[in-house]
Protein backbone atom coordinates (compact mmCIF):
# COMPACT_ATOMS: atom_id res chain seq x y z
CA UNK A 1 0.00 0.00 0.00
CA UNK A 2 1.56 3.57 -1.24
CA UNK A 3 0.76 6.48 0.90
CA UNK A 4 -2.60 7.29 2.01
CA UNK A 5 -3.33 10.13 -0.45
CA UNK A 6 -2.96 8.06 -3.11
CA UNK A 7 -5.91 5.60 -2.03
CA UNK A 8 -9.67 6.35 -3.64
CA UNK A 9 -12.45 6.45 -1.22
CA UNK A 10 -13.09 2.97 -2.01
CA UNK A 11 -9.42 1.70 -0.83
CA UNK A 12 -9.47 4.01 1.54
CA UNK A 13 -12.46 2.24 2.96
CA UNK A 14 -11.21 -1.08 2.36
CA UNK A 15 -7.92 -0.64 4.06
CA UNK A 16 -9.76 0.82 6.82
CA UNK A 17 -11.81 -1.97 7.54
CA UNK A 18 -8.91 -4.18 7.49
CA UNK A 19 -7.89 -2.33 10.21
CA UNK A 20 -4.62 -0.89 8.28
CA UNK A 21 -5.31 2.96 8.98
CA UNK A 22 -6.44 5.23 11.29
CA UNK A 23 -8.32 8.26 10.42
CA UNK A 24 -5.56 10.29 11.74
CA UNK A 25 -3.32 8.53 9.25
CA UNK A 26 -5.49 9.32 6.67
CA UNK A 27 -5.73 12.96 7.57
CA UNK A 28 -2.26 13.34 8.25
CA UNK A 29 -1.06 12.00 4.64
CA UNK A 30 -3.49 14.45 2.79
CA UNK A 31 -1.99 17.42 4.49
CA UNK A 32 0.93 17.08 3.86
CA UNK A 33 0.37 16.22 0.38
CA UNK A 34 -1.83 19.92 0.56
CA UNK A 35 1.59 21.43 2.19
CA UNK A 36 3.01 20.43 -1.08
CA UNK A 37 1.16 21.38 -3.45
CA UNK A 38 -1.86 24.04 -2.03
CA UNK A 39 0.75 26.65 -2.94
CA UNK A 40 0.68 26.04 -6.56
CA UNK A 41 -3.05 24.67 -7.00
CA UNK A 42 -4.71 27.50 -4.53
CA UNK A 43 -7.50 25.21 -4.61
CA UNK A 44 -9.05 26.53 -0.85
CA UNK A 45 -10.43 29.04 0.42
CA UNK A 46 -10.66 27.78 4.02
CA UNK A 47 -8.50 25.34 5.31
CA UNK A 48 -9.06 23.71 8.92
CA UNK A 49 -6.63 21.59 10.52
CA UNK A 50 -7.82 21.70 13.93
CA UNK A 51 -11.68 20.84 12.63
CA UNK A 52 -10.31 18.19 10.41
CA UNK A 53 -8.11 16.50 13.79
CA UNK A 54 -10.92 16.81 15.61
CA UNK A 55 -13.21 14.87 13.31
CA UNK A 56 -10.45 12.60 12.31
CA UNK A 57 -10.45 11.66 16.33
CA UNK A 58 -13.52 11.22 17.11
CA UNK A 59 -14.22 8.62 14.03
CA UNK A 60 -11.16 6.90 15.21
CA UNK A 61 -12.71 6.62 18.71
CA UNK A 62 -15.95 5.32 17.58
CA UNK A 63 -14.16 2.92 15.81
CA UNK A 64 -12.15 1.77 19.14
CA UNK A 65 -15.66 1.25 20.55
CA UNK A 66 -16.49 -1.21 17.75
CA UNK A 67 -18.76 1.40 16.17
CA UNK A 68 -19.94 0.97 12.42
CA UNK A 69 -17.71 2.55 10.20
CA UNK A 70 -20.02 4.21 7.75
CA UNK A 71 -19.54 4.27 4.02
CA UNK A 72 -16.96 7.00 3.66
CA UNK A 73 -15.38 6.18 6.49
CA UNK A 74 -11.75 8.21 7.38
CA UNK A 75 -12.22 9.82 3.39
CA UNK A 76 -10.64 13.22 3.42
CA UNK A 77 -13.71 15.77 1.44
CA UNK A 78 -13.26 19.19 0.16
CA UNK A 79 -16.58 21.04 0.34
CA UNK A 80 -17.16 23.86 -2.09
CA UNK A 81 -17.72 26.83 -0.64
CA UNK A 82 -21.20 27.86 -1.38
CA UNK A 83 -22.45 24.84 0.76
CA UNK A 84 -23.20 26.13 4.56
CA UNK A 85 -20.69 24.96 7.21
CA UNK A 86 -21.06 25.59 11.06
CA UNK A 87 -17.48 24.59 11.23
CA UNK A 88 -16.23 26.73 8.24
CA UNK A 89 -16.99 30.03 7.25
CA UNK A 90 -18.88 29.61 4.07
CA UNK A 91 -17.69 32.78 1.68
CA UNK A 92 -18.98 31.74 -1.80
CA UNK A 93 -16.37 33.20 -3.25
CA UNK A 94 -17.23 36.53 -2.63
CA UNK A 95 -16.20 39.53 -0.60
CA UNK A 96 -20.24 39.47 0.06
CA UNK A 97 -20.37 36.76 2.35
CA UNK A 98 -16.35 36.92 3.68
CA UNK A 99 -16.94 37.12 7.20
CA UNK A 100 -19.86 34.86 7.44
CA UNK A 101 -20.58 31.94 9.97
CA UNK A 102 -23.54 30.12 8.88
CA UNK A 103 -25.56 28.80 11.93
CA UNK A 104 -26.51 25.50 10.39
CA UNK A 105 -25.05 22.95 7.88
CA UNK A 106 -26.36 21.96 4.73
CA UNK A 107 -28.15 18.36 4.08
CA UNK A 108 -25.74 17.34 2.45
CA UNK A 109 -22.56 18.03 5.32
CA UNK A 110 -24.43 16.28 7.97
CA UNK A 111 -24.78 13.11 5.27
CA UNK A 112 -20.97 13.05 4.82
CA UNK A 113 -20.47 13.50 8.70
CA UNK A 114 -22.81 10.58 9.41
CA UNK A 115 -20.92 8.57 7.12
CA UNK A 116 -17.53 8.68 8.74
CA UNK A 117 -15.97 11.35 6.04
CA UNK A 118 -13.77 13.69 6.96
CA UNK A 119 -14.18 17.35 6.11
CA UNK A 120 -10.76 19.73 5.48
CA UNK A 121 -12.20 22.67 4.08
CA UNK A 122 -13.78 24.94 2.06
CA UNK A 123 -13.02 25.18 -2.03
CA UNK A 124 -12.77 28.16 -4.03
CA UNK A 125 -15.05 28.51 -6.65
CA UNK A 126 -16.26 31.56 -9.53
CA UNK A 127 -18.43 34.23 -7.34
CA UNK A 128 -21.67 33.02 -6.69
CA UNK A 129 -20.94 30.48 -8.68
CA UNK A 130 -21.12 32.29 -11.73
CA UNK A 131 -18.41 31.56 -14.02
CA UNK A 132 -16.65 28.79 -15.95
CA UNK A 133 -12.91 29.43 -15.44
CA UNK A 134 -12.78 30.31 -11.13
CA UNK A 135 -11.43 33.72 -12.07
CA UNK A 136 -14.33 35.33 -10.61
CA UNK A 137 -12.98 33.86 -7.27
CA UNK A 138 -12.89 37.18 -4.55
CA UNK A 139 -9.69 35.18 -3.49
CA UNK A 140 -7.94 34.69 -6.43
CA UNK A 141 -8.03 31.59 -9.17
CA UNK A 142 -7.30 28.20 -8.91
CA UNK A 143 -4.76 26.94 -11.50
CA UNK A 144 -5.13 24.08 -13.39
CA UNK A 145 -3.13 21.12 -11.64
CA UNK A 146 -1.73 20.34 -15.18
CA UNK A 147 -0.59 23.46 -16.31
CA UNK A 148 -0.47 25.95 -13.83
CA UNK A 149 -1.47 28.84 -17.24
CA UNK A 150 -4.20 27.71 -17.84
CA UNK A 151 -7.94 28.24 -15.74
CA UNK A 152 -9.50 24.71 -14.24
CA UNK A 153 -12.74 25.26 -15.39
CA UNK A 154 -15.58 26.45 -13.28
CA UNK A 155 -17.31 27.74 -11.40
CA UNK A 156 -16.54 24.13 -8.79
CA UNK A 157 -12.47 24.81 -9.74
CA UNK A 158 -11.35 24.45 -6.15
CA UNK A 159 -13.32 21.27 -5.45
CA UNK A 160 -12.00 19.52 -9.43
CA UNK A 161 -8.65 20.80 -8.58
CA UNK A 162 -8.27 19.42 -5.39
CA UNK A 163 -9.33 16.04 -5.89
CA UNK A 164 -7.03 16.28 -9.03
CA UNK A 165 -3.88 17.29 -7.00
CA UNK A 166 -5.03 14.35 -4.92
CA UNK A 167 -5.30 16.85 -1.66
CA UNK A 168 -8.61 15.03 -1.12
CA UNK A 169 -9.98 12.02 -2.21
CA UNK A 170 -13.41 13.41 -2.92
CA UNK A 171 -14.87 17.10 -2.94
CA UNK A 172 -18.61 18.26 -3.73
CA UNK A 173 -19.44 20.95 -6.22
CA UNK A 174 -22.65 22.54 -7.66
CA UNK A 175 -23.72 22.74 -11.16
CA UNK A 176 -25.90 25.57 -12.40
CA UNK A 177 -25.31 25.14 -16.04
CA UNK A 178 -22.18 22.75 -15.49
CA UNK A 179 -19.58 23.82 -12.92
CA UNK A 180 -19.24 20.38 -11.62
CA UNK A 181 -18.70 19.13 -14.65
CA UNK A 182 -16.97 21.88 -16.96
CA UNK A 183 -14.01 21.80 -14.32
CA UNK A 184 -13.94 17.85 -14.05
CA UNK A 185 -14.05 18.23 -17.57
CA UNK A 186 -10.41 21.00 -17.07
CA UNK A 187 -8.99 18.31 -14.51
CA UNK A 188 -9.40 15.14 -15.94
CA UNK A 189 -11.23 13.75 -13.19
CA UNK A 190 -14.96 12.27 -12.55
CA UNK A 191 -17.99 15.14 -12.07
CA UNK A 192 -21.88 14.79 -12.05
CA UNK A 193 -24.35 16.53 -11.90
CA UNK A 194 -27.68 14.38 -10.49
CA UNK A 195 -31.14 14.93 -11.47
CA UNK A 196 -32.80 17.72 -10.46
CA UNK A 197 -34.34 17.08 -7.01
CA UNK A 198 -32.27 14.31 -6.58
CA UNK A 199 -29.75 15.75 -4.03
CA UNK A 200 -31.37 18.31 -1.24
CA UNK A 201 -30.26 22.23 -2.09
CA UNK A 202 -30.71 23.12 1.75
CA UNK A 203 -27.60 24.92 2.80
CA UNK A 204 -26.71 25.47 -0.92
CA UNK A 205 -26.28 29.27 -1.23
CA UNK A 206 -28.83 29.88 -4.18
CA UNK A 207 -27.85 31.04 -7.67
CA UNK A 208 -30.82 30.12 -9.80
CA UNK A 209 -32.83 27.61 -7.67
CA UNK A 210 -35.01 25.94 -10.96
CA UNK A 211 -31.58 24.56 -12.46
CA UNK A 212 -28.92 23.91 -9.48
CA UNK A 213 -27.66 20.55 -7.83
CA UNK A 214 -25.09 19.68 -5.61
CA UNK A 215 -22.85 17.44 -7.70
CA UNK A 216 -19.83 14.79 -6.64
CA UNK A 217 -16.40 14.71 -7.94
CA UNK A 218 -13.88 11.79 -7.37
CA UNK A 219 -10.38 10.26 -8.79
CA UNK A 220 -13.00 7.36 -10.21
CA UNK A 221 -16.16 6.44 -11.47
CA UNK A 222 -17.02 3.98 -8.77
CA UNK A 223 -16.11 6.71 -6.03
CA UNK A 224 -18.21 8.90 -7.86
CA UNK A 225 -21.20 6.43 -7.36
CA UNK A 226 -20.24 5.66 -3.84
CA UNK A 227 -20.63 9.56 -3.45
CA UNK A 228 -23.73 10.24 -4.75
CA UNK A 229 -25.41 7.21 -2.60
CA UNK A 230 -24.39 9.11 0.36
CA UNK A 231 -25.86 12.29 -0.66
CA UNK A 232 -29.06 11.54 -2.82
CA UNK A 233 -32.21 10.97 -0.48
CA UNK A 234 -35.55 12.72 0.20
CA UNK A 235 -34.84 15.90 2.74
CA UNK A 236 -37.99 17.51 4.04
CA UNK A 237 -35.87 20.94 4.34
CA UNK A 238 -35.88 21.27 0.36
CA UNK A 239 -39.41 21.21 -1.30
CA UNK A 240 -38.47 20.05 -4.60
CA UNK A 241 -36.17 17.03 -3.02
CA UNK A 242 -37.81 14.02 -4.64
CA UNK A 243 -39.36 11.03 -2.77
CA UNK A 244 -37.69 8.39 -4.63
CA UNK A 245 -36.34 5.38 -2.74
CA UNK A 246 -32.75 5.43 -1.83
CA UNK A 247 -30.40 3.72 -4.08
CA UNK A 248 -26.96 1.77 -3.85
CA UNK A 249 -25.43 3.24 -7.19
CA UNK A 250 -22.06 1.18 -7.18
CA UNK A 251 -24.25 -1.40 -7.54
CA UNK A 252 -25.10 -0.50 -11.27
CA UNK A 253 -21.69 -0.73 -12.35
CA UNK A 254 -20.85 -3.49 -14.77
CA UNK A 255 -18.03 -4.17 -17.44
CA UNK A 256 -20.17 -4.39 -20.16
CA UNK A 257 -22.30 -2.45 -22.13
CA UNK A 258 -24.25 -5.24 -23.31
CA UNK A 259 -28.36 -4.47 -25.40
CA UNK A 260 -27.71 -0.39 -24.43
CA UNK A 261 -28.77 2.11 -27.32
CA UNK A 262 -26.24 5.03 -27.47
CA UNK A 263 -27.24 8.17 -29.03
CA UNK A 264 -24.59 10.38 -30.57
CA UNK A 265 -26.64 14.21 -31.28
CA UNK A 266 -24.55 15.83 -33.88
CA UNK A 267 -24.99 19.05 -32.56
CA UNK A 268 -22.23 18.30 -29.75
CA UNK A 269 -20.05 17.64 -32.23
CA UNK A 270 -20.76 20.88 -34.76
CA UNK A 271 -20.82 24.67 -34.70
CA UNK A 272 -18.32 25.99 -31.70
CA UNK A 273 -16.89 22.87 -30.88
CA UNK A 274 -13.06 22.67 -31.63
CA UNK A 275 -12.26 19.46 -33.50
CA UNK A 276 -9.19 18.56 -30.88
CA UNK A 277 -11.69 18.16 -27.97
CA UNK A 278 -13.59 15.63 -30.29
CA UNK A 279 -10.58 13.63 -31.47
CA UNK A 280 -10.06 11.80 -27.83
CA UNK A 281 -13.36 10.88 -27.78
CA UNK A 282 -13.16 8.83 -30.87
CA UNK A 283 -11.54 6.06 -28.87
CA UNK A 284 -14.41 5.72 -26.27
CA UNK A 285 -17.36 5.81 -29.17
CA UNK A 286 -15.16 3.17 -31.32
CA UNK A 287 -15.21 0.80 -28.13
CA UNK A 288 -19.42 1.01 -27.23
CA UNK A 289 -19.96 -2.11 -29.99
CA UNK A 290 -17.08 -3.90 -28.81
CA UNK A 291 -19.14 -3.43 -25.20
CA UNK A 292 -21.74 -4.69 -26.62
CA UNK A 293 -23.77 -1.36 -26.40
CA UNK A 294 -24.99 0.17 -30.46
CA UNK A 295 -24.56 3.32 -31.32
CA UNK A 296 -26.49 5.62 -33.97
CA UNK A 297 -25.80 9.66 -34.70
CA UNK A 298 -29.03 11.75 -33.63
CA UNK A 299 -30.19 15.40 -33.32
CA UNK A 300 -31.08 17.43 -31.10
CA UNK A 301 -32.69 20.55 -33.27
CA UNK A 302 -32.95 22.90 -30.74
CA UNK A 303 -29.40 22.81 -28.71
CA UNK A 304 -28.41 26.26 -30.05
CA UNK A 305 -30.91 27.78 -28.26
CA UNK A 306 -29.80 26.30 -24.55
CA UNK A 307 -27.44 28.88 -24.19
CA UNK A 308 -29.24 31.76 -24.60
CA UNK A 309 -32.28 30.47 -22.59
CA UNK A 310 -30.45 28.79 -19.59
CA UNK A 311 -28.55 32.38 -19.34
CA UNK A 312 -31.69 34.42 -19.21
CA UNK A 313 -33.02 32.50 -16.94
CA UNK A 314 -30.46 31.83 -14.10
CA UNK A 315 -29.58 35.91 -14.49
CA UNK A 316 -33.22 36.15 -13.62
CA UNK A 317 -33.41 33.73 -11.04
CA UNK A 318 -29.76 35.32 -9.70
CA UNK A 319 -31.20 39.10 -9.53
CA UNK A 320 -34.15 37.54 -7.58
CA UNK A 321 -32.04 35.26 -5.31
CA UNK A 322 -28.88 37.81 -4.77
CA UNK A 323 -31.50 40.66 -3.42
CA UNK A 324 -30.92 39.45 -0.46
CA UNK A 325 -27.49 41.00 0.26
CA UNK A 326 -28.50 43.88 1.49
CA UNK A 327 -25.77 43.90 4.02
CA UNK A 328 -28.36 44.04 7.13
CA UNK A 329 -29.06 40.54 8.57
CA UNK A 330 -25.34 39.29 7.53
CA UNK A 331 -23.06 40.20 4.16
CA UNK A 332 -20.46 42.91 3.61
CA UNK A 333 -21.73 46.21 5.36
CA UNK A 334 -19.99 49.81 4.86
CA UNK A 335 -20.90 52.08 8.04
CA UNK A 336 -23.76 53.56 7.33
CA UNK A 337 -24.44 56.86 7.36
CA UNK A 338 -27.01 59.44 7.67
CA UNK A 339 -27.83 58.67 3.43
CA UNK A 340 -30.97 57.05 2.85
CA UNK A 341 -31.82 53.23 2.94
CA UNK A 342 -31.30 52.69 -0.95
CA UNK A 343 -28.26 54.79 -0.96
CA UNK A 344 -26.67 52.56 1.47
CA UNK A 345 -27.87 49.58 0.26
CA UNK A 346 -26.71 50.12 -3.64
CA UNK A 347 -22.81 50.88 -1.78
CA UNK A 348 -23.46 47.96 0.09
CA UNK A 349 -23.80 45.88 -2.98
CA UNK A 350 -21.26 47.44 -5.71
CA UNK A 351 -18.51 47.45 -3.11
CA UNK A 352 -19.51 43.65 -1.54
CA UNK A 353 -20.61 42.11 -5.36
CA UNK A 354 -17.69 41.55 -8.13
CA UNK A 355 -17.69 42.49 -11.59
CA UNK A 356 -19.92 39.57 -13.36
CA UNK A 357 -22.08 39.21 -10.37
CA UNK A 358 -23.50 42.60 -10.87
CA UNK A 359 -23.26 42.45 -14.40
CA UNK A 360 -25.68 38.98 -13.87
CA UNK A 361 -27.72 40.58 -11.76
CA UNK A 362 -28.43 43.88 -13.52
CA UNK A 363 -29.08 41.78 -16.63
CA UNK A 364 -31.60 39.19 -14.91
CA UNK A 365 -33.40 42.66 -13.69
CA UNK A 366 -33.77 43.56 -17.00
CA UNK A 367 -35.12 40.29 -18.52
CA UNK A 368 -37.58 40.42 -15.68
CA UNK A 369 -38.01 44.13 -15.78
CA UNK A 370 -41.74 45.71 -17.03
CA UNK A 371 -41.93 45.67 -20.90
CA UNK A 372 -39.22 43.03 -21.22
CA UNK A 373 -40.71 40.07 -19.29
CA UNK A 374 -42.71 38.32 -22.08
CA UNK A 375 -39.31 39.20 -24.28
CA UNK A 376 -36.58 37.61 -22.84
CA UNK A 377 -37.92 35.38 -19.63
CA UNK A 378 -41.24 34.02 -20.84
CA UNK A 379 -39.42 33.47 -24.14
CA UNK A 380 -36.92 31.15 -22.51
CA UNK A 381 -38.77 29.22 -20.81
CA UNK A 382 -41.11 28.56 -23.53
CA UNK A 383 -37.88 27.84 -25.26
CA UNK A 384 -37.06 25.89 -22.01
CA UNK A 385 -40.30 23.40 -23.36
CA UNK A 386 -39.01 23.24 -26.44
CA UNK A 387 -35.73 21.77 -25.49
CA UNK A 388 -36.87 19.16 -23.22
CA UNK A 389 -39.07 17.81 -25.79
CA UNK A 390 -36.09 17.36 -27.94
CA UNK A 391 -34.27 15.41 -24.95
CA UNK A 392 -37.52 13.13 -24.51
CA UNK A 393 -37.78 12.76 -28.23
CA UNK A 394 -33.86 11.41 -28.24
CA UNK A 395 -34.69 9.31 -25.17
CA UNK A 396 -37.69 7.40 -26.58
CA UNK A 397 -34.69 6.05 -29.60
CA UNK A 398 -31.78 5.59 -26.64
CA UNK A 399 -30.53 5.02 -23.35
CA UNK A 400 -28.01 7.79 -22.81
CA UNK A 401 -26.34 10.30 -25.28
CA UNK A 402 -22.70 11.20 -25.71
CA UNK A 403 -20.14 13.76 -26.71
CA UNK A 404 -17.49 16.27 -25.33
CA UNK A 405 -18.27 17.82 -22.14
CA UNK A 406 -16.99 20.96 -23.13
CA UNK A 407 -16.37 22.33 -26.59
CA UNK A 408 -13.06 23.45 -26.52
CA UNK A 409 -9.87 23.07 -24.25
CA UNK A 410 -9.34 24.72 -20.87
CA UNK A 411 -7.86 28.27 -21.69
CA UNK A 412 -5.58 30.58 -20.45
CA UNK A 413 -5.88 33.25 -17.79
CA UNK A 414 -7.31 36.05 -18.81
CA UNK A 415 -7.81 34.52 -22.38
CA UNK A 416 -11.51 35.13 -22.10
CA UNK A 417 -12.67 37.16 -18.66
CA UNK A 418 -13.00 40.51 -20.84
CA UNK A 419 -15.09 39.10 -22.72
CA UNK A 420 -18.10 38.02 -20.36
CA UNK A 421 -20.21 36.62 -24.15
CA UNK A 422 -16.87 34.37 -24.92
CA UNK A 423 -16.81 33.13 -21.83
CA UNK A 424 -20.35 32.14 -21.81
CA UNK A 425 -20.18 30.48 -24.75
CA UNK A 426 -17.61 28.02 -23.10
CA UNK A 427 -21.21 26.10 -21.32
CA UNK A 428 -22.79 25.71 -24.99
CA UNK A 429 -23.09 21.66 -24.24
CA UNK A 430 -23.30 21.58 -19.87
CA UNK A 431 -26.55 24.09 -19.91
CA UNK A 432 -28.96 21.62 -21.78
CA UNK A 433 -28.86 19.18 -19.31
CA UNK A 434 -29.75 22.13 -16.11
CA UNK A 435 -32.67 23.48 -17.85
CA UNK A 436 -34.10 19.92 -19.02
CA UNK A 437 -33.38 18.63 -15.30
CA UNK A 438 -31.86 15.28 -16.35
CA UNK A 439 -28.31 13.76 -14.99
CA UNK A 440 -25.04 13.68 -16.87
CA UNK A 441 -21.77 12.91 -15.99
CA UNK A 442 -17.99 13.69 -17.21
CA UNK A 443 -15.33 11.55 -17.34
CA UNK A 444 -11.70 11.77 -18.44
CA UNK A 445 -11.08 10.87 -21.78
CA UNK A 446 -7.28 11.89 -22.18
CA UNK A 447 -5.19 14.54 -22.99
CA UNK A 448 -4.21 16.80 -26.34
CA UNK A 449 -1.10 19.17 -25.82
CA UNK A 450 -1.07 18.26 -22.26
CA UNK A 451 -4.37 19.28 -21.73
CA UNK A 452 -7.22 17.22 -20.39
CA UNK A 453 -10.53 16.76 -22.24
CA UNK A 454 -13.79 15.02 -20.78
CA UNK A 455 -16.72 12.88 -22.26
CA UNK A 456 -19.74 13.78 -20.77
CA UNK A 457 -22.94 11.14 -20.64
CA UNK A 458 -26.45 12.35 -20.53
CA UNK A 459 -29.43 10.14 -19.20
CA UNK A 460 -32.79 10.66 -18.71
CA UNK A 461 -33.85 11.98 -15.38
CA UNK A 462 -33.53 9.29 -12.18
CA UNK A 463 -31.36 6.76 -14.99
CA UNK A 464 -28.36 7.70 -12.92
CA UNK A 465 -27.61 3.49 -13.13
CA UNK A 466 -27.30 4.13 -16.95
CA UNK A 467 -25.50 6.98 -16.23
CA UNK A 468 -22.94 5.38 -14.23
CA UNK A 469 -22.74 1.93 -15.81
CA UNK A 470 -21.47 3.31 -19.46
CA UNK A 471 -19.24 5.47 -17.33
CA UNK A 472 -17.69 2.68 -15.68
CA UNK A 473 -17.38 0.01 -18.53
CA UNK A 474 -15.41 2.69 -20.33
CA UNK A 475 -13.48 3.56 -17.97
CA UNK A 476 -12.17 0.29 -17.14
CA UNK A 477 -12.01 -0.51 -21.06
CA UNK A 478 -9.99 2.85 -21.45
CA UNK A 479 -8.17 3.79 -19.02
CA UNK A 480 -6.90 7.08 -19.21
CA UNK A 481 -3.05 7.52 -19.12
CA UNK A 482 -2.40 10.80 -16.93
CA UNK A 483 -0.38 13.54 -18.03
CA UNK B 1 -44.81 45.46 -28.48
CA UNK B 2 -42.24 45.02 -31.19
CA UNK B 3 -39.86 42.12 -30.83
CA UNK B 4 -36.82 44.09 -32.06
CA UNK B 5 -37.87 47.61 -32.10
CA UNK B 6 -36.55 47.63 -28.50
CA UNK B 7 -33.62 45.35 -28.51
CA UNK B 8 -31.08 48.14 -27.64
CA UNK B 9 -30.32 49.49 -24.15
CA UNK B 10 -29.29 52.70 -24.04
CA UNK B 11 -27.19 53.65 -21.07
CA UNK B 12 -29.74 55.71 -19.04
CA UNK B 13 -31.73 52.71 -18.88
CA UNK B 14 -28.90 50.51 -17.45
CA UNK B 15 -28.69 53.29 -14.70
CA UNK B 16 -32.42 52.84 -14.42
CA UNK B 17 -32.09 48.87 -14.00
CA UNK B 18 -29.20 49.03 -12.02
CA UNK B 19 -31.37 51.57 -9.60
CA UNK B 20 -34.04 49.04 -9.70
CA UNK B 21 -31.62 45.97 -8.28
CA UNK B 22 -30.19 48.38 -5.91
CA UNK B 23 -26.63 48.33 -7.14
CA UNK B 24 -24.44 51.46 -7.48
CA UNK B 25 -22.08 52.11 -10.84
CA UNK B 26 -19.54 54.51 -12.37
CA UNK B 27 -19.49 56.02 -14.90
CA UNK B 28 -16.96 53.79 -16.52
CA UNK B 29 -19.00 50.56 -15.63
CA UNK B 30 -22.30 52.24 -17.05
CA UNK B 31 -20.01 52.57 -20.25
CA UNK B 32 -19.01 49.47 -20.55
CA UNK B 33 -22.22 47.30 -19.03
CA UNK B 34 -23.90 48.61 -21.66
CA UNK B 35 -21.86 47.70 -24.67
CA UNK B 36 -21.36 44.39 -23.40
CA UNK B 37 -24.92 44.36 -22.79
CA UNK B 38 -26.19 45.43 -26.44
CA UNK B 39 -23.67 41.99 -27.64
CA UNK B 40 -25.52 39.90 -25.02
CA UNK B 41 -28.85 40.28 -25.53
CA UNK B 42 -27.93 40.93 -29.90
CA UNK B 43 -26.93 37.18 -29.27
CA UNK B 44 -29.75 36.02 -26.99
CA UNK B 45 -32.45 37.23 -29.27
CA UNK B 46 -31.54 34.02 -31.62
CA UNK B 47 -34.21 32.89 -29.66
CA UNK B 48 -36.76 34.50 -31.27
CA UNK B 49 -36.26 32.26 -34.45
CA UNK B 50 -37.94 29.86 -32.33
CA UNK B 51 -41.87 29.94 -33.03
CA UNK B 52 -43.36 29.30 -29.40
CA UNK B 53 -46.86 30.44 -30.36
CA UNK B 54 -48.37 27.68 -28.85
CA UNK B 55 -45.60 26.44 -26.38
CA UNK B 56 -46.20 26.47 -22.77
CA UNK B 57 -43.51 27.58 -20.19
CA UNK B 58 -41.66 25.45 -18.14
CA UNK B 59 -40.56 26.72 -15.03
CA UNK B 60 -40.01 24.01 -13.23
CA UNK B 61 -38.77 20.62 -14.40
CA UNK B 62 -40.60 18.47 -11.91
CA UNK B 63 -44.07 17.19 -11.77
CA UNK B 64 -44.34 17.97 -7.77
CA UNK B 65 -46.44 21.28 -7.70
CA UNK B 66 -46.84 21.92 -3.77
CA UNK B 67 -44.54 20.13 -0.93
CA UNK B 68 -47.28 19.91 1.93
CA UNK B 69 -45.52 19.06 5.42
CA UNK B 70 -48.02 19.33 8.89
CA UNK B 71 -47.73 22.21 10.50
CA UNK B 72 -45.76 21.15 13.37
CA UNK B 73 -43.49 23.24 15.79
CA UNK B 74 -40.24 22.59 15.80
CA UNK B 75 -37.15 23.97 17.37
CA UNK B 76 -35.53 27.13 15.54
CA UNK B 77 -31.73 29.42 15.99
CA UNK B 78 -31.47 31.03 18.63
CA UNK B 79 -31.45 34.51 18.77
CA UNK B 80 -27.53 34.84 19.55
CA UNK B 81 -27.06 32.81 16.15
CA UNK B 82 -29.59 34.27 14.22
CA UNK B 83 -28.00 37.92 14.78
CA UNK B 84 -24.38 36.73 14.71
CA UNK B 85 -23.41 37.77 11.36
CA UNK B 86 -25.31 41.25 11.70
CA UNK B 87 -22.98 44.35 11.38
CA UNK B 88 -25.59 46.11 13.94
CA UNK B 89 -27.73 45.04 16.00
CA UNK B 90 -29.37 46.07 19.36
CA UNK B 91 -31.22 44.71 22.18
CA UNK B 92 -32.05 41.14 19.97
CA UNK B 93 -32.68 43.00 17.18
CA UNK B 94 -31.25 43.46 13.69
CA UNK B 95 -30.42 47.04 13.13
CA UNK B 96 -30.89 48.42 9.64
CA UNK B 97 -30.09 52.29 8.05
CA UNK B 98 -32.89 54.97 8.49
CA UNK B 99 -36.05 54.63 6.52
CA UNK B 100 -37.85 57.76 7.30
Amino acid sequence: MGEPYLLSARETVNAVQNGDLTAEECLHSALERIKEVEQHVHAFITLREDVALKMAREIDRKVRKGKALGRLGRVCIALKDNLCTKDFPTTCGSRMLESFSPPYNATVVENLMKEGAILLGKTNMDEFAMGTSTETSYFGPTRNPWHPDHVPGGSSGGSAAAVASKEVVLALGSDTGGSVRCPASFCSVVGMKPTYGLVSRYGLIAYANSLEQIGPLSRDVYDCALLLSVIAHHDPSDSTSLTSPRQDYTSFLRKDLEGLKIGVPKEFFGEGVDERVVKPLRKNIDSLESLGASWAECSLPTLKYALPAYYLIAMSEASSNLARYDGVRYGYSQEYSSKDWNTVFSKNRRRGFGTEVRRRIILGTYALSSGYYDMYYLKALKVRTLIKADFDKAFQDFDVLVGPTMPILPFKFSEKINDPLELYMCDLLTVPQNLVGCPAISIPCGFVEGLPVGMQITAPPLREDLLFRVAYALEQHNPVEKG
Amino acid sequence: MLMNAASKISEKEVEHIANLARIELTEEEKRNFTEQFNTILEYFEIINDLDTEDVPPTSHVLDVTNAFREDKVSPSLAVEEVLKNASKKERGFFKAPKII
